[in-house]
């Protein structure tokens, strides 16, 4: 019986978290994760799951009690922000390496320095190449429903591989929403067993996991890695199917907003893109502008081949970055870029939000109305512009 | 030498078999080689015991010629060895019968 309750990101992930009831969670507190563990702590506490909480020194401790535990044959938790994220970069390959399905919320927050706890997304899209799979949610109802797919999603045979659920910090994180949710049997029926084919307690067939592979076998490995990728789209589309036969709320890759007939498309990450959803709604009744939203979901692996074909009619399509690689621009931006390369239309990067400065309505409909004069005058540059800055 | 697994022959994220180093010459950055004298070695095995890789082999409680497959010259054998009987040797000083 699914139940209508009020709850901030950080509540409806530790309630999803509840709900999964993991063997393993290990976790260090980081602003504004903090919260997250807290009420999984109180959850814990009270009997309610019977996890095994193992409080650590580190993030890196983290995630490396993570590993352990997943490779033991337990289901493995564990969530951060920001630095944290950082502090665990080392484990992070090691965990999808060893192909450990750990899912783990990442309460986005901007990295260091100047020291900053707000949100954006430095944090996730300098772990982009870590060989996790990253999902973002854009409200409370995504971050639920987002973290009990990550369980069958990293588990799927296909895939073993850990699942980033990253939510925006404080936007979403501290952010009291009504939502539905499942009652816990319904969960447990929809996640299944945790069943890994090898584990180090398996005594009848004992493995050994991260050990030496040199020029004869590493390269093998990494290919395994990127085969393990490829397969996860297919894999997150199924789970999202039947999501929503149990749920009524079905997920994909992607989430185009009246995009069919849109001449100007804005691309984004995370709760930004409900902003921009809007914006779309009052653009459309007030100005008559022909314009829509491209929410990416699964931003690893990169849905290229869907990012494509969701643009094509575009005539002019806008990049909304909440991350810069220093030296290159919006990773966003790059990245759709190149899965439209040989037959994309004009884009421009809009970089905006960094260290939680707001994006406002406003702000969007400023956007569009950019896209919109780019598209008259054909003039795209700068390519690379941002939002909200003073200079 | 065993023929080497492909790709989807090897277990996810797992060691790809028992015993890979077996298959790589690890030795190969030698620059200093441990040269034994086995008439003043009295088999105490303190290299066996000092030797931070696997160089060193032991049979039936004599020490055998230094594995080179595995000796990476580090020099600790020599300095333990409470005999010395071994002395370090630069690879390109070495004569024939070295």
């Amino acid at each position: 019986m699914a139940e209508r309750v009020a709850l901030t990101g950080n509540d409806s992930a530790a309630y999803a978290l509840k709900q999964i009831n993991p063997d393993v969670v290990a976790a260090y507190p980081i602003t504004p994760q903090t919260e997250l563990m807290h009420k999984f702590a109180a959850y814990v506490a009270d009997g309610e799951v019977v996890t095994e909480l193992v409080r650590v020194e580190s993030e890196h401790s983290a995630m490396s009690a993570a590993v352990g535990a997943s490779l033991a044959g337990a289901r493995a938790c564990t969530a951060t922000s920001a630095n944290g994220l950082a502090l665990m970069w080392e484990i992070l390959y090691i965990a999808s390496s060893c192909r450990c399905p750990i899912v783990m919320p990442v309460v986005n927050r901007a990295l260091s320095a100047p020291i900053n706890i707000h949100c954006d997304h430095s944090d996730t899209m300098g772990a982009r190449d870590t060989g996790w799979v990253q999902i973002y949610s854009e409200n409370c109802q995504e971050v639920y429903d987002n973290v009990i797919q990550a369980v069958r999603i990293a588990e799927h045979a296909d895939v073993r591989l850990p699942v980033m659920a990253c939510l925006d910090g404080f936007i979403l994180s501290h952010t009291l929403e009504a939502l539905d949710a499942s009652d816990d049997a319904a969960v447990q029926e929809f996640i299944g067993p945790f069943e890994r084919p090898d584990s180090l307690l398996n005594v009848d067939s004992p493995e050994t996991f991260g050990m030496f592979a040199l020029q004869n076998y590493y390269f093998e490995f990494k290919k395994q890695q990127v085969d393990a990728m490829a397969n996860v789209p297919a894999v997150i589309e199924q789970v999202g199917a039947e999501y929503g036969e149990l749920t009524g709320r079905s997920y994909g890759l992607l989430d185009p907003y009246r995009c069919d007939d849109a001449e100007f498309v804005l691309v984004g990450l995370g709760s930004t893109t409900g902003t921009a959803k809007q914006a779309v709604d009052d653009l459309r009744e007030d100005e008559g502008l022909k314009c829509g939203v491209l929410k990416i979901r699964c931003f690893r692996p990169f849905p290229a081949a869907r990012i494509r074909e969701a643009l094509a009619d575009a005539a002019v399509v806008g990049i909304l970055d909440r991350a810069i690689s220093f030296g290159l621009g919006g990773p966003l931006f790059h990245e759709t870029r190149s899965a439209r390369y040989g037959d994309g239309g004009p884009m421009i990067d809009f970089i905006y939000g960094l260290g939680g400065r707001d994006l406002s309505l406003d702000d969007v409909k400023g956007v569009f109305h950019a896209l919109a004069e780019a598209g008259r005058s054909g003039e795209m540059d700068p390519l690379t512009r941002y939002v909200g800055l003073r200079e | 030498m065993a023929e080497l697994l492909k790709k989807d022959e090897m277990k996810p994220g797992a060691i790809a078999a028992g015993g890979t180093m077996e298959q790589l010459y690890t030795g190969s950055w030698r620059t200093y080689r441990p040269i034994t004298d086995f008439e003043k070695c009295t088999n105490c095995l303190l290299c066996w015991a000092f030797c931070p890789d696997s160089a060193v082999p032991v049979k039936d409680g004599e020490r055998q010629a230094t594995d080179l497959q595995y000796c990476k010259g580090c020099g600790i054998c020599a300095t333990e060895c409470p005999v010395d009987a071994i002395v370090m040797k630069r690879e390109d000083e070495l004569s024939e019968d070295e």
